[in-house]
């Protein structure tokens, strides 16, 4: 019992440290929303990535920065009403 | 990288990146000058400015093998030198530190903190330092912040504490700067949102009710620990923020910018608001807000201000108006912001006024521009808009503010430096009939686009172009003293007699000279202290300086045919095959030495060194003779013209020179034996100083004249040109100190020779037929000359003329007015004076309007004109997506010109409300384009391209044949692939289709049953951008993430495709996983760090082999080298190995090598030849542990290195 108690602690650890890192009842709105935002983030990172869209979009670069991390605040939409309500 | 590959490409960058994605401003060096070191992908660069001449020139460029994403430069209190910190995909902090007596960067500390790679958790998007430069703060998009503690220690080196975290879950970050806080305890600022109550709540509310934080992170120095300090809601839609001098120098906080406007905010101020004035004028919106993209602050005495830049180019001067007390006292307290406008330049990456009073401006396309400033735009008439008169609050509203814009008034433009940036097409071909392709491109964006011809060669600016009387054979310049620093006469050589022309303010001829004039010249010198000397066939004539000449005859019935001189040595081959050698005495005479020495063939060149300092002889004389062959003769004095070796060659040498050039593998300076062939062939082996041995003889095919050698200088250092059928300069590059042989841009010559005068201390003459040339040569530092045609608009891809020099461009540019709507405001308008001004859009862009086009087809003549000959402009909101000039069956095989054109195109999320096939017949030699007609298509043609008489066309996801009926296109056969075809590419019935998403697909076309059957496609899902066809099974291509790959499709499936005729096998073949019934086999992967435009197999070079050239979005220029053996693939990868070890000179930025080429999937069958060239940047004792290592010489690895790229590029 100890062990799976530690197991969890770690993967937990893991969790905090590692945003996106999954579990066993990760939710498909989870899934999709990490997916999501990890993207944006990696087209906000790449330099190169980031120029060619805008320049796709006809925007700044700046512009379009901004815009993507606005987009990762609500990355996949609403989440599903929680059954309890 | 596995090691069972069959193939292998060697990877070489031929020009690196142009786009400069961040740029710092700092005294690297440790005086009082500023430098600016830019990134450039994964190359940073540290450049000088030079004041007095107004421009900026690169010291030295590394490669650092890791996305560079942010740069900061720091200086600790009480010191000159500023350091710089890099965030970079490492997952660590890298502090490195410019040294300028081995102009090298240095890395002083190296911390890891996370994961490589570029993730959302991990920092290094957000880089700020401390002013004072106590602490820096590395962020992540998401929650991550890490603080890291500068100091230093008792051996006063700088020291960086373990990190400490500043962390917050759930947390984006839009910005985040460093405060100006004097000497209190460093406060960082973000720019935050948290999302966790949007992802709770299924009812939309939380998400409008979401706000974005300005938040003050506190370190305390005492405590070590960071806290949370301050956090208040802002304007929901800001994304930058600016630092404002705290301290003694003013009130501190930060400029937080939102969408139209631009808030002071600072936690014991008041708020203060202005608006970012909208452009006014007959084409603008005057509902359009601006965006602050850049922005740099500048502090001088007792006051500063802020230059903040919007989306359209537009330069704002911020300033704060400060509060006095009753005694006109400063209070420390904010009284009002304002804001003017400035000047408009180029739209920027990054921004940077340097202490010299100038602005480097690191432009987000096309070049990069450095002003001068001529004033301040202290009392001019521009509207100034402050805070008093707006609101503070975020969401209370406000009269729009609005000027003029008008040409620079305060900044002055000195230079514009060449950026290739971004790079959309791109096509090698010769249309210039030489002996090397050019290079054809599409580059920039909006308004500063242009059409690009990049050409191998130096160049050169022309003095002097006169014609001569006669064609002269020979031209030299000389010296009358040794101490001279100018030369006084040019002597000019012809067929019968010699002319001698002095210098002075008018060249002009001069007989009194001592020259014998009757007779061609053979060889002039200035001898010993101020004597002169004139070979020529009949004899030498030795000219003292009181004008007595000593003459020594040749012997009876023989002639010189060749000789060669220094300033104490003279030799000179009769036409019996002997060599009569004279050393200048101690009394200024020559004397001949006793002992001739004959040789077997006819001499037909000689050559000595010249004599080295300190020494009263060079020691060998080196003989080339029609047997082709090369001998090195002594001339010490106890072994005088003793054989002292032989080199055979391929031909006949025509010109020898022995001289001594800088050396990258000995560090120091190596004499060479420079040979020309009569083939056109140019070798250059190293000749051993003691022993006279020749060894390490490299070759290069200069072109189909004799090779001709002359000594010249240029830039100080001593450089060979030589003549062929075009001029080359063989130079020492500056940074690696490698060998580098380039052609001059320009006319072919046949002597050239040394010229220094007053108006020109470093310059050459030179003979071209009839005419006499001086000209200079000025920059060794770039060897690809551009020449720039502007276009329109943004350039998205272009052909060419099947048969003439012509290129059809097709440009649109998304969210700019077309031109008839521009012109149709103009008229309407009831403008008030200077409403209807327009200005040139090449400085201030053209007016935008979501959801309009501007597009237009251009052609241009890089050739005759150099110019766009014709312009088509598309109407009704189209824009053009694709081209092809394609030759009809069915009209006589006339060629028209094709475009495909989408309406009301809206990219993100795409929509369009209808695609377009243009036809147009070309006129004039292709000059003129007549329309035709247009077909309506489902969706826009995305791709278009000339298939075996008809139109192959990709209209979305459908793959067509079209033909070329009278009224419209006929659609003949269709077949649906995946996505969106964004390519097309094809070999006889071959075609091979990119898709935007799924990598490419392998299709037949069948004939007799007019089908086309995909038969092979990829298992990876690769976002094609470009692809070529190597052979008929292989495909080579680049992807939008940054990937180059080369696909082939199994042997057994492609014969089957081809095999039977009517497809019906292929059909019915069973589909394999939702695909078709093939897979294609990777070949290679490679990571190049750009995102690949353009794709082509070609030879670049005059004999060179067919390379894999591709062009990169950022401005790179790269090729892919086939290695041919094994053994070379061997060596080369153990050479990777060692150079990418702990013990080699593993990346600066401490990424991974290997990491870093396998970014997105594992490296495979490519050896990274830009590593393996870090080996000549190496100090020599690691270069030596590598080459023991490799168990071969440094010469050999150098050698080796430098043949892989000059066989094939430059």
């Amino acid at each position: 019992m100890a062990d799976k108690l530690r197991t969890l602690q770690q993967l937990e650890s893991l969790q905090a440290k590692y945003v996106g890192t999954g579990h066993a009842d990760t939710t498909p709105y989870e899934w999709k929303n990490n997916i999501v935002r990890d993207s944006y983030a990696s087209y906000v990172g790449h330099p190169p990535l980031l120029a060619y869209m805008a320049l796709g979009l006809g925007e700044n670069k700046e512009v379009v920065r901004g815009q993507l991390i606005e987009k990762m605040i609500r990355a996949t939409g609403p989440p599903p009403p929680r059954e309890d309500d | 990288m596995a090691t069972t590959s069959s193939m292998f490409m060697y990877s070489l960058t031929i020009q690196p990146p142009s786009a400069i994605t961040s740029a710092v401003l700092g005294q690297f060096a440790g005086t009082k000058e500023q430098q600016i070191i830019t990134a450039s992908g994964s190359k940073l660069t540290i450049h000088r400015p030079d004041p007095s001449q107004g421009k900026i020139s690169p010291l030295f460029t590394q490669d650092c093998f890791g996305i560079i994403r942010s740069l900061a430069a720091f200086r600790l209190a009480g010191s000159s030198k500023d350091y710089l910190i890099v965030g970079s995909d490492s997952g660590r902090i890298t502090i490195l530190e410019y040294v300028k007596e081995n102009n090298r960067f240095n890395r002083v500390h190296l911390e890891t903190f996370g994961k490589s790679g570029i993730r959302r958790v991990i920092p290094g998007q957000y880089l700020a330092v401390d002013p004072k430069g106590r602490a820096c703060i590395i962020a992540s998009v998401e929650k991550n912040k890490l603080v890291y503690v500068l100091n230093r220690n008792a051996q006063a080196e700088l020291t960086i504490s373990s990190p400490l975290e500043a962390h917050k879950p759930q947390t984006l970050v839009f910005d985040c700067i460093a405060l100006d806080v004097g000497y209190e305890n460093p406060i960082f600022a973000a720019l935050e949102v948290d999302y966790t109550e949007v992802d709770q709540d299924p009812t939309g509310q939380a998400l409008e009710e979401v706000e974005k934080l300005l938040v003050y992170y506190e370190l305390d120095l005492g405590l070590n620990h960071v806290v949370r300090k301050w956090a208040e809601p802002v304007a929901r839609d800001a994304t930058k923020l600016f630092q404002i001098p705290g301290g003694s120098d003013g009130p501190s906080g930060v400029l937080v910018c939102a969408e139209d406007n631009i808030t002071y905010r600072h936690s014991n101020q008041e708020i203060f608001r202005v608006p970012i004035p909208r452009r006014r004028g007959a084409l603008e919106n005057p509902e359009r807000k601006r965006h602050i993209i850049a922005g740099v602050m500048h502090k001088m005495k007792a006051q500063f201000f802020l230059l903040l830049q919007t989306e359209d180019g537009d330069l704002f001067k911020v300033t704060l108006d400060m509060a006095e007390d009753d005694n006109g006292q400063p209070t420390g307290e904010v009284k009002a912001l304002k804001i003017k406008y400035f000047d408009t330049v180029p739209v920027a990456n990054s921004l940077h006024i340097l202490k010299s009073g100038f602005l480097f401006v690191a432009s987000e396309s096309g070049n990069h521009h450095f002003y001068q400033f001529e004033k301040l735009g202290d009392d001019d008439e521009e509207t100034e808009f402050s805070s008093d008169n707006f609101p503070a609050e975020p969401t209370e509203p406000y009269t729009p503010a609005y000027f003029h814009i008008r040409p620079l008034s305060n900044l002055n433009l000195v230079q514009s430096i060449d950026a290739a940036n971004p790079l959309l097409d791109c096509k090698v071909a010769n249309l210039l009939d030489e002996d090397a392709p050019q290079i054809y491109s599409i580059c920039g964006a909006g308004a500063r686009s242009s059409f690009k011809t990049l050409k191998h060669g130096l160049s050169v600016a022309e003095i002097v172009e006169s014609e001569l009387p006669d064609k002269p054979e020979a031209v030299w310049t000389t010296k009358l003293t040794r101490e001279d620093e100018y030369d006084a006469y040019i002597i000019l050589s012809f067929k019968t007699g010699t002319l001698v022309l002095s210098i002075g303010e008018t060249v002009e001829e001069v007989t009194d000279t001592g020259f014998l004039s009757t007779a061609p010249t053979l060889a002039v010198q200035q001898l010993g202290e101020d004597a002169l000397i004139q070979v020529h066939p009949k004899g030498i004539r030795h000219i003292r300086a009181d004008k007595r000449v000593n003459e020594w005859p040749a012997p009876q019935h023989r002639s010189i045919v060749a000789a060669t001189t220094n300033a104490r040595q003279v030799a000179v081959a009769l036409s019996s095959g002997e060599i009569v050698y004279f050393e200048m005495d101690t009394d200024g005479s020559l004397a001949e030495y006793d002992e001739r020495r004959e040789m077997t063939g006819t001499v037909t060149c000689l050559s000595l060194g010249d004599v080295p300092e300190g020494r009263v002889r060079s020691s060998f004389l080196a003989v080339g003779c029609d047997d082709s062959t090369v001998r090195i003769l002594s001339l010490d004095p106890d072994s005088t013209l003793e054989n002292k070796s032989v080199q055979a060659l391929t031909s006949a040498p025509s010109a020898l020179s022995i001289m001594a050039m800088a050396d990258s593998t000995s560090g120091g300076t190596t004499l060479y034996l420079h040979i020309g062939l009569y083939s056109g062939v140019y070798l250059r082996t190293v000749l051993d100083e003691i022993t006279g041995e020749l060894s390490d003889t490299r070759t290069r095919f200069l072109g189909l004249r004799p090779a001709k050698l002359f000594r010249v200088s240029v830039k100080g250092q001593n450089a060979v040109m030589a003549l062929s059928s075009r001029p080359w300069l063989g130079y020492t590059d500056t940074q690696t100190n490698g060998f580098m042989l380039t052609p001059l841009d320009y006319v072919g010559l046949q002597y050239v020779w040394n010229f220094t005068s007053e108006q020109c201390p470093e310059g050459m003459v030179g003979i071209q037929g009839q005419n006499l040339r001086i000209f200079t040569i000025e920059d060794l530092s770039r060897n690809l000359l551009q020449e720039n045609i502007p276009l329109s608009y943004t350039p998205r891809k272009f052909v060419k003329h099947p048969e003439h020099p012509l290129f059809y461009v097709i440009e649109a540019d998304n969210n700019v007015l077309a031109p008839a709507t521009r012109a149709k405001l103009l008229n309407d308008t009831t403008a008030v004076n200077g409403d209807a001004v327009v200005l040139p859009p090449e400085e201030f862009g053209y007016p935008r309007g979501t959801g309009h086009w501007a597009s237009c087809i251009q052609v241009v003549d890089p050739v005759t004109t150099k110019s766009v000959v014709f312009t088509l402009t598309l109407e009704d909101n189209e824009s053009a997506t694709s081209v092809t000039a394609a030759s009809f069956a069915s009209q006589d095989d006339e060629t028209f010109l094709i475009v495909g054109t989408a309406k009301d195109l809206v990219v993100s999320p795409r929509s369009f409300s209808a695609g377009f096939l243009h036809v147009y017949r070309l006129h004039e030699d292709g000059k003129e384009l007549e329309f035709i007609h247009k077909t309506k298509v489902e969706q826009p043609p995305t791709a278009l391209l000339a298939f075996q008489g008809r139109l192959l066309a990709g209209i979305g996801p459908d793959l067509r044949i079209y033909d070329l009926g009278m009224k419209q296109m006929l659609r003949k056969c269709q077949v649906t692939t995946p996505n969106l075809i964004v390519g097309l590419q094809t070999q006889g019935s071959r075609i091979i289709v990119n898709d935007i998403q799924e990598s490419v697909t392998y299709c037949v076309y069948k004939y007799q049953e007019n089908k086309l059957i995909p038969f092979a496609d990829d298992v990876i899902a690769r976002w094609t951008t470009c692809s070529t066809m190597v052979d008929y099974e292989t495909v080579a291509g680049g992807d939008k993430f940054g990937n180059l790959w080369l696909l082939r499709c199994p042997q057994k499936a492609s014969e089957e495709a081809d095999e039977d005729s009517s497809g019906v096998h292929l059909l019915h073949e069973k589909h394999y996983l939702n695909g078709t019934p093939n897979r294609l086999c990777l070949m290679i992967h490679y990571f190049p760090g750009d995102i690949p435009t353009s794709i082509q197999k070609t030879s670049l070079v005059a004999g060179g082999r067919d390379v894999v050239f591709w062009t990169g979005f950022q401005g790179t220029l790269g090729i892919l080298v086939p290695f041919v053996g094994r053994e070379d693939v061997d060596f080369f990868q153990s050479l990777e190995m060692q150079l990418a070890s702990t013990t080699g000179n593993p990346p600066l930025l401490g990424r991974d090598h290997l990491m870093y080429r396998s970014y997105y999937a594992p490296s495979k069958g490519v050896i990274d030849g830009d590593l393996c060239e870090t080996f000549f940047l190496l100090p020599n004792d690691k270069k030596l542990t590598i080459a023991g290592e490799l168990d071969r010489s440094v010469r050999e690895i150098e050698r080796k290195i430098s043949d892989m790229r000059t066989r094939v590029a430059y």
